[in-house]
């Protein structure tokens, strides 16, 4: 068998070789704050793990540059994550002079790139093995285990970013909660109301426009002016209502920005709603018409289930923005990952402002991931496949 | 006359958004009662229209750059040369629109500083999507029989692409082009956060002082250019979808 190139592995190729001997691997730092030195990761690592280190990528790139089996090719990418994990964790301890507890140690570009670089040789070939959706979400539960365990395994206690957890832990995962709460919550109230409004607009033509345009302006008002517009009407509701202060209502923190998240997911589930009723063949609604359901019967028997497959994909158009939007909600005391992502920009501390992006880039990368897999498992049989 | 309204409306929006911007103080009575006594009413840290002209250029300086790789990208990948890399450039440009715009940003300033360039960064990745997507959807959803019939003429590859393919998608293309700039004009606001000149400067000034009006303006001016631009864009697109003379949705 003739060996021949790969285009995409000549890139993943270029750019590992880039990452793994031109580019700093870590980055020190004497403490939280100062500007960092990179340290390659000859520098980085114990002689020994750096050589094995290094075996691992070289394989892993003549893998990738030839045209193999794709398997090999998800096995190399994930060793070398792997790999990259391990030595992450252990040039933090490696670099970290004993007992010292200001000096800072986090993963540098070079770091950063061989994680591009081998996410996206597993990327392609996941792409190009057409996973069924299940196994996608397996494959997904798997690597987030592996993360778990990684993180549980106390390898990377050293590295800067947990070493920034270390000291809020609690406060993480209360704003972890909240963070969830909004975007969830929102996303729930939006359903709950997005979906008759949507039956409705399809229904009676005449508010179809009104409605529709509506919500697409609200689409259009900036986040942070939006969280900041329900600061007044809401302030003035825990003022005035009885009881509305005691279930939380306050101009200030949650509340402005649930109703916000709320308002910009409307639009889509109405929107989503309206396009997949009208997808409806008429054919369908034809037969139940003469089998002789009732409206209600064809609207929960026929008509829904086939629109399906479009109303949540808007919810997963939601759930995915609300995700990265609630962030946004920390500026107005709401809480959320953005608390983090504030207090680093706040403090020019990096390490901090990882803390709050990356569990919020997971997250909406766990969302989207498990609910395209929904969508397809709701796709009509025959249709199957298409949607990705 | 029912026709017009919708169009008088519209410009009824750009002759008061243009009032707002060159005599803001006009509109003092009516912000008035919005701001607690001694407040300003009308954004006092700098002029308006300019942070609107800088809020502008940001989302256009982002835009064009994300069409000169979003839309040469979804050519590459269209064309057999470049096939390999279509499964692996959707996944890519999706999972780009899971990270949160914030996030973006705050990373960004480390090796860019702060202001205008972390900004530029996030938008340009934000823009990306919906060009490449509506790029990839035009290219790919010709009809058959009109790429046969260029084949047949004996067009080369290139031709087909310049004198075909291209003009037929271009109102697909300029669809997702119209996307992209609506949802940086909001995100543009956030940059804000990280001292960039934009119309977010008024919003987050009215956020920390507690000033209603200042939120209002500065939100209110951003969707009224938001609603005037998609507005003009989508009119441009009906001139170049009649001008294809194919039925485009």
């Amino acid at each position: 068998m003739k060996l021949r190139l790969d285009k995409l592995g000549v890139v993943v190729a270029l750019l590992a070789v880039y990452a793994a001997f031109f580019a700093p691997l870590m980055i020190f730092r004497p403490n939280r704050i100062v500007p960092g030195q990179g340290k390659s990761l000859w520098e980085s690592l114990p002689p020994s793990t750096s050589i094995s280190f290094v075996v691992v990528i070289s394989v892993a790139i003549l893998i990738t540059l030839f045209k193999t089996p794709l398997y090999l090719r998800l096995s190399a990418a994930a060793a070398v994550l792997a790999g990259l994990a391990i030595s992450v964790g252990s040039a933090a301890s490696f670099l970290t002079p004993d007992g010292n507890t200001y000096a800072r140690v986090s993963p540098a570009s070079g770091a950063w790139l061989l994680m591009l670089a081998f996410a996206l040789l597993a990327a392609d070939a996941i792409a190009r093995l057409r996973p069924t959706p299940v196994v996608r979400i397996a494959l997904l539960a798997v690597s987030l285990a592996g993360i778990a365990l990684v993180l549980s395994s106390g390898l990377w206690d050293g590295l800067s970013i947990i070493r920034e957890y270390a000291g809020r832990a609690d406060v993480f995962w209360q704003e972890a909660g909240k963070h969830v709460t909004l975007a969830i919550g929102s996303l729930i109230a939006a359903a709950v109301v997005g979906l008759p409004l949507g039956v409705l607009a399809h229904r009676v033509t005449s508010l179809r426009a009104g409605i529709l345009n509506t919500l697409n302006f609200v689409q259009t008002i900036p986040s942070i002016a939006l969280f900041g517009i329900l600061i007044a009407p809401l302030g003035w509701i825990a003022i005035n209502v009885p009881g509305a202060a005691a279930i939380g209502i306050r101009g200030i923190g949650a509340a402005p920005a649930f109703v916000a998240l709320f308002l910009y997911s409307l639009l889509p589930v109405v929107a989503n709603t309206v396009v997949g009723l009208e997808g409806v063949p008429r054919e369908a609604n034809e037969a139940a018409r003469g089998v002789g359901m009732t409206g209600r019967q064809r609207l929960f028997g026929i008509e829904l289930p086939l629109a399906m497959p479009v109303i949540l994909t808007g919810i997963r158009i939601v759930l995915v923005q609300n995700i990265g939007l609630a962030t946004i909600a920390a500026l107005i005391g709401g809480g959320g990952f953005g608390v983090f992502v504030f207090q680093g920009v706040g403090q020019t501390a990096m390490d901090l402002v990882l803390l709050g992006a990356v569990p919020t880039v997971v997250l909406a990368f766990t969302a989207a991931t498990v609910l395209d897999a929904l969508v397809e498992l709701n796709a009509p049989v025959g249709t199957r496949g298409k949607a990705a | 006359m029912r026709a017009w309204l919708p169009l008088m409306l519209r410009a009824l929006l750009l002759v008061l958004l243009l009032t707002f911007l060159l005599m803001p103080e006009s509109f003092d009575p009516i912000l008035r009662p919005l701001v607690q006594q001694n407040a300003p009413a009308i954004y006092n840290q700098g002029s308006l229209l300019t942070l609107t002209l800088l809020h502008l250029r940001t989302v256009a300086i982002a835009t064009t750059a994300a069409i000169l790789v979003a839309v040469p990208m979804a050519i590459l990948v269209t064309r057999p040369i470049g096939a390999e890399f279509l499964p692996l450039s959707r996944g890519l440009v999706n999972i780009g629109q899971t990270f949160p715009p914030v996030a973006v940003l705050a990373l960004a300033v480390p090796t860019l500083g702060f202001g205008e360039k972390p900004t530029l960064v996030a938008l340009f990745l934000y823009g990306l999507l919906p060009i490449f997507e509506n790029t990839l959807t035009g290219l790919t959803t010709l009809p058959p029989s009109v790429m046969e019939a260029a084949r047949g003429t004996g067009m080369t590859g290139l031709q087909r692409l310049f004198k075909v393919e291209l003009p037929l998608a271009t109102p697909v293309i300029l669809a997702g082009i119209r996307l992209s700039v609506v949802i940086s004009l909001a995100t543009a606001t956030i940059g804000s956060t990280v001292a960039a000149k934009t119309l977010g400067e008024v919003i987050i000034a009215g956020l920390q002082a507690n000033n209603l009006a200042f939120i209002l303006q500065g939100g209110l001016i951003v969707g009224a250019l938001a609603i005037l631009i998609y507005d003009t864009l989508s009119a441009v697109e009906r001139v170049a979808a009649r001008r294809t003379g194919l039925n485009v949705r």
